[in-house]
C-alpha cells in the first residue's frame, strides 16, 4: 500500500507537466512507423540528463506506456505495425478501419490498452517479489519449449489454410537464420553487406505489412479516386465502453497472456499480442469472424500489449536484470542518476520507485483520454484518396525502416520483403505467421543451442530438456495446442472444402 | 571533359585542404557511430562522455550519436571502415578487444590499420561471478572444480570474441583446464541472468554490471581479470593474485576513433581536445554515478594498447 503515499508527487506541476509531455509525445512517437518503444525511450534519455531522477523516470515511464499504445494507431489506420507488439492489432483493426469503423477500432484499442495496462502495473505494485522468482524460473530449456509453443500457433494464425500458414511460418524461420550467429559464430546467407546483422524485425514488419498494401493501391490505377472515399462512421465513447465489456473473455485472455509473457526475460512483449489473439480466437464462439474486422481481436491484442508493460519491468526493478530491450534503456535512465535498481531502489529511493510506478498508472489513464480524443479525428485518414495514401504510406515505410538503424540496407530489405509478400498474398499466404516465424526462430534456436551446451557439460540432453515440472507442463501445452489445431482442421474440413472450391 | 573534371577536382582539393587544416574544424555538428544498439552500455557511455562537446573549451560543436548495431558490432565497424567519409565529421566508438578479435578471426572488412585512435574513455574489466548461494567462495575453488571435472564448469558470457570470451580462454590457458563457455544471445544482461537463476555454475561479466548485481545481493564476485584491483571493488582480488596468470587482455576498453584517411591536422586537433573533454567534471560525475569505470588514455597510449592487444589476441586465438 506504500505506493498510495507517493501519489501526491505525481501531481506537482513540473512532474505532471512532464507526464503530459511524455504521454502525448509517446503517442506521437509510437504512432510513427519505425519508432518502436525502445527507440522512443532511448531518444528521450539525453533529455533526462538535465532532470532530477524522479522527473526523468516519469518522462520515460509515460513515454514507454504510451508508445506501446500509440503503435496501434499506425497499425489500425495504415496497416504498419509500429512494433512487433502491434502485429495482431493490424489483423482485425485495419480491416475495421477499411470498413469505415476506424473510430471504433481506435477507441477500443485505447480502452483495452488502458485496462490491460492498469492491470499490468497493479501486478507490478502488488506481486513484484513473487513475480521475480517466476521470471527467474525460465531457463534455456523452458524458453525453447515456449518458442515451440509459439510455433504451434503459426498454422492457425490468420490463414485460411493451415498448410499455407505453416509454409509462411517456415519462410519466416528461414529468414531468421540470415546474418551473423552470435552463439556459434557462423555467417549464414550473407549475400550483401546489408544482411550482415540479420533481418531487422522492424524493417521486415514494415515491408511485409505496408508494401503489399501500397502495391495493391497503385495497381488499382488512377481511375475512380473519388469513388474510393468512404464514410467514416461516428462512434461514441460510451458505446465503445459498452462494446469493450461485451468481450470479457478477450480482455481476460489478453491481460493474463500479456502479463505472463511480459514477465519472462528474453521473450518480451513481441509475441504477447499474437499469442493472446490466437488464444482468444480459439476460445471464441465467433471464431470465424476473426480477421474480418471483429472488435474482439483488437481488444485481445491491445489488452495483451499493455498488460505486458508492468510485468516486463519486474526483473529490472527487483533483480537489476533488464528483461527486454526497453527495460535495458530504462536501466540507463536510472543509472545516470546513480540509482541502482534492485533492493537499493525500493529501500533507499522509495520516492523515485513509487512515483515512477504511479506515473505509469496515471499515464495509462491520460493516454486513454488523449487516445479517445484523437480517435475520431485520426480515423478520417481512411477518407484520404488512395493515390495520396499509397504515396504517404510508402514515404513513411522508407522513413521508418531507415530510421531504425540509419541504414539504407534496411530499406532494401524492407522493399524486397514487401514485394515478395505482395506475390505471396496473392497466393493466399499471410504476413502474420511469417513474422511470427521470424521472431520465434532466433529464440528457439539460441535457447536450444545454449541449453544443449549446458546439457552436454552436465547431465545430458534428455534430462535437461525433458525433465522438471515446468518443462513437462510446457510440453503438455504444446501437445494440446497441436492436437487442438489438428482436431479443428479435421472438423472444419467437411464444411470448408466446399467453400474453398467455390473460392 | 575528363581532364576538365580532374582539373576541377584538383583545384577543389587545393581549395579545401588548407581550409581543413585551419582551426575552423569543426564547422558543423560531428557524428559518432556506435556499433551497438541505443540503450546498451557502449551507447549509454558514449552519450555521457560526448555531452559536453558543444562547450567552448571542447569541440565547440555537439556530437550526435548514430547507432549501427548488428552482428556483435561488425555491421557498424564494417560501415566505418568502408563507407564512412574520412573528413573528420564521422567518428566511431571502438570496443577493444571485440573489434581486434573479430578482425583476427576474419570475415570482416577491417583491422586495426583501418582506424586511427583518438582517445580512450573507459575500461570495464571482466570479472568472474557466481550465484550468491554458490559453493564457490574463491577463484581457487572454481579452478579446483574445473581441474577435477574437465569441461563441466558451465560459464556464461556475452558472446564469442568479446572480452568475456577472451577472459575464459585466458583462464583455460593459464590454469591448463577445460571449462564449458556458454555464450548467450542478448549480451551481458542475459549472461548475468543465467548466473543469478542458477542455469550456469559461474559467469564472466562486466565489472560494472557485476557490481550492481552484487549490490542487489544476487552474486558473489570472485576475481577481476585486470592487472590491479578496481576502485569499485577494492576487496576483490585480481586473477593473478589468486594464482591464475591472466592479464588485462580481456578488459573492455571503450574510446573514440576515426576512419583511416582522416586529415592529420584534424586527428591532431581531436587527439588534443577529446581527452580533455573526457576529464570534464560533469562527465566524470555522471559516469561515476552510473557505475561505469573511466580510464582516459591519449592517442599515443591507445596506439600502443591496440598494438599490444593485436599481438596477445593473435597468439591466444591461433589455436581456435
Amino acid at each position: 500500500m506504500e505506493f498510495i503515499f507517493y501519489f501526491g508527487d505525481v501531481f506537482t506541476p513540473v512532474n505532471f507537466a512532464l507526464l503530459l509531455v511524455g504521454t502525448i509525445g509517446g503517442l506521437i512517437l509510437g504512432a510513427t512507423p519505425g519508432l518502436s518503444p525502445t527507440m522512443a525511450v532511448a531518444l528521450l534519455i539525453p533529455f533526462t540528463f538535465q532532470l532530477e531522477a524522479t522527473q526523468g523516470l516519469i518522462l520515460l515511464g509515460a513515454a514507454y506506456t504510451s508508445t506501446v499504445a500509440g503503435g496501434a494507431v499506425s497499425a489500425i489506420l495504415l496497416k504498419i505495425p509500429g512494433a512487433p507488439a502491434n502485429i495482431a492489432t493490424t489483423l482485425d483493426g485495419h480491416t475495421m478501419a477499411q470498413n469505415g469503423q476506424g473510430t471504433k477500432a481506435l477507441q477500443l484499442s485505447f480502452l483495452s490498452s488502458a485496462v490491460g495496462g492498469i492491470f499490468g502495473v497493479m501486478l507490478l505494485i502488488f506481486l513484484t517479489p513473487v513475480l521475480a522468482q517466476w521470471a527467474l524460473a525460465f531457463g534455456p530449456s523452458h524458453l525453447f519449449w515456449l518458442a515451440i509453443l509459439g510455433v504451434t500457433v503459426i498454422g492457425t494464425l490468420d490463414s485460411k489454410s493451415v498448410v499455407k500458414g505453416l509454409l509462411s511460418g517456415c519462410i519466416g524461420l528461414w529468414l531468421a537464420t540470415i546474418g551473423f550467429d552470435d552463439i556459434m559464430g557462423a555467417q549464414r546467407f550473407i549475400f550483401h553487406d546489408a544482411l550482415g546483422g540479420g533481418i531487422n524485425i522492424i524493417a521486415a514488419l514494415i515491408g511485409l505489412f505496408a508494401i503489399p498494401q501500397v502495391i495493391s493501391m497503385f495497381a488499382k490505377g488512377r481511375r475512380g479516386d473519388g469513388a474510393e472515399v468512404m464514410q467514416v462512421q461516428k462512434h461514441s465513447v460510451f458505446e465503445a465502453i459498452r462494446v469493450l465489456f461485451r468481450f470479457p473473455r478477450a480482455l481476460g485472455i489478453g491481460m493474463s497472456t500479456g502479463a505472463i509473457i511480459g514477465l519472462i526475460p528474453g521473450v518480451g512483449g513481441q509475441i504477447a499480442g499474437l499469442v493472446a489473439y490466437d488464444q482468444t480466437k480459439k476460445f471464441s464462439p465467433e471464431r470465424e469472424k476473426f480477421g474480418k474486422g471483429h472488435p474482439e481481436g483488437v481488444v485481445a491484442a491491445e489488452a495483451a500489449n499493455n498488460a505486458m508493460v508492468g510485468p516486463s519491468l519486474v526483473p529490472l526493478l527487483t533483480l537489476s536484470i533488464p528483461g527486454s530491450p526497453t527495460a535495458a534503456v530504462l536501466l540507463g535512465g536510472l543509472l545516470i542518476h546513480g540509482i541502482f535498481p534492485g533492493s537499493d531502489l525500493f529501500d533507499n529511493h522509495p520516492d523515485v520507485a513509487w512515483t515512477f510506478i504511479n506515473s505509469m498508472l496515471i499515464g495509462q489513464v491520460l493516454m486513454c483520454l488523449f487516445g479517445l480524443y484523437v480517435a475520431g479525428v485520426a480515423a478520417r485518414v481512411a477518407q484520404v484518396p488512395q493515390s495520396v495514401m499509397a504515396a504517404v504510406v510508402l514515404g513513411l515505410a522508407v522513413f521508418g525502416s531507415y530510421s531504425v538503424q540509419s541504414s539504407m540496407g534496411d530499406v532494401y530489405v524492407m522493399a524486397a520483403l514487401g514485394i515478395m509478400m505482395y506475390f505471396l498474398e496473392r497466393f493466399g499466404f499471410s504476413a502474420a505467421p511469417l513474422v511470427l516465424g521470424l521472431i520465434l526462430g532466433p529464440i528457439a534456436e539460441a535457447n536450444f543451442i545454449q541449453g544443449s551446451m549446458i546439457a552436454n557439460a552436465t547431465d545430458g540432453l534428455g534430462p535437461y530438456f525433458l525433465g522438471g515440472a515446468l518443462n513437462l507442463f510446457l510440453i503438455a501445452v504444446v501437445i494440446a495446442s497441436v492436437a487442438y489445431s489438428a482436431w479443428m482442421e479435421v472438423r472444419n474440413r467437411r464444411y470448408l472444402s466446399k467453400e474453398e472450391i467455390l473460392v | 571533359m575528363k581532364k576538365l573534371l580532374a582539373g576541377a577536382a584538383i583545384a577543389l582539393m587545393g581549395l579545401t585542404a588548407p581550409v581543413l587544416a585551419d582551426d575552423a574544424y569543426p564547422e558543423r555538428p560531428v557524428m559518432m557511430m556506435v556499433s551497438y544498439g541505443a540503450g546498451g552500455a557502449t551507447d549509454f557511455q558514449a552519450r555521457i562522455v560526448t555531452m559536453t562537446s558543444g562547450n567552448e573549451d571542447a569541440l565547440g560543436m555537439p556530437i550526435a550519436i548514430l547507432n549501427k548495431p548488428g552482428a556483435g558490432g561488425r555491421v557498424g565497424w564494417n560501415w566505418l571502415a568502408t563507407q564512412a567519409e574520412a573528413d573528420g565529421y564521422t567518428l566511431g566508438a571502438y570496443n577493444v578487444p571485440h573489434f581486434i578479435a573479430q578482425s583476427i578471426k576474419g570475415g570482416v572488412s577491417y583491422d586495426i590499420d583501418s582506424f586511427e585512435p583518438i582517445a580512450n574513455w573507459g575500461a570495464d574489466p571482466a570479472v568472474l561471478v557466481v550465484g550468491a548461494d554458490s559453493a564457490f567462495n574463491s577463484l581457487q575453488d572454481v579452478v579446483d572444480f574445473a581441474k577435477a571435472n574437465p569441461g563441466k564448469l558451465t560459464t556464461s558470457g556475452a558472446g564469442l570474441f568479446v572480452g568475456h570470451h577472451i577472459a575464459a580462454l585466458q583462464m583455460e590457458k593459464a590454469g591448463d583446464m577445460k571449462i564449458a563457455y556458454i555464450p548467450t544471445k542478448g549480451g551481458g544482461a542475459a549472461a548475468m541472468k543465467a548466473v543469478i537463476a542458477g542455469e550456469v555454475m559461474a559467469g564472466i561479466n562486466n565489472l560494472s554490471d557485476a557490481f550492481r548485481a552484487r549490490e542487489a545481493g544476487n552474486v558473489k564476485i570472485l576475481a577481476v581479470a585486470d592487472l590491479e584491483r578496481n576502485a569499485f571493488l577494492p576487496d576483490v582480488p585480481t586473477m593473478m593474485e589468486s594464482g591464475l596468470d591472466v592479464d588485462n587482455a580481456s578488459v573492455n576498453f571503450r574510446g573514440v576513433m576515426v576512419p583511416k584517411g582522416t586529415p592529420q591536422p584534424i586527428i591532431d586537433k581531436l587527439a588534443e581536445t577529446v581527452p580533455a573533454m573526457f576529464e570534464n567534471s560533469r562527465v566524470q560525475g555522471k559516469m561515476k554515478s552510473g557505475g561505469s569505470p573511466m580510464h582516459v588514455m591519449t592517442r599515443e597510449e591507445v596506439q600502443a594498447m591496440w598494438a599490444q592487444r593485436q599481438e596477445t589476441l593473435t597468439a591466444l586465438l591461433a589455436g581456435l
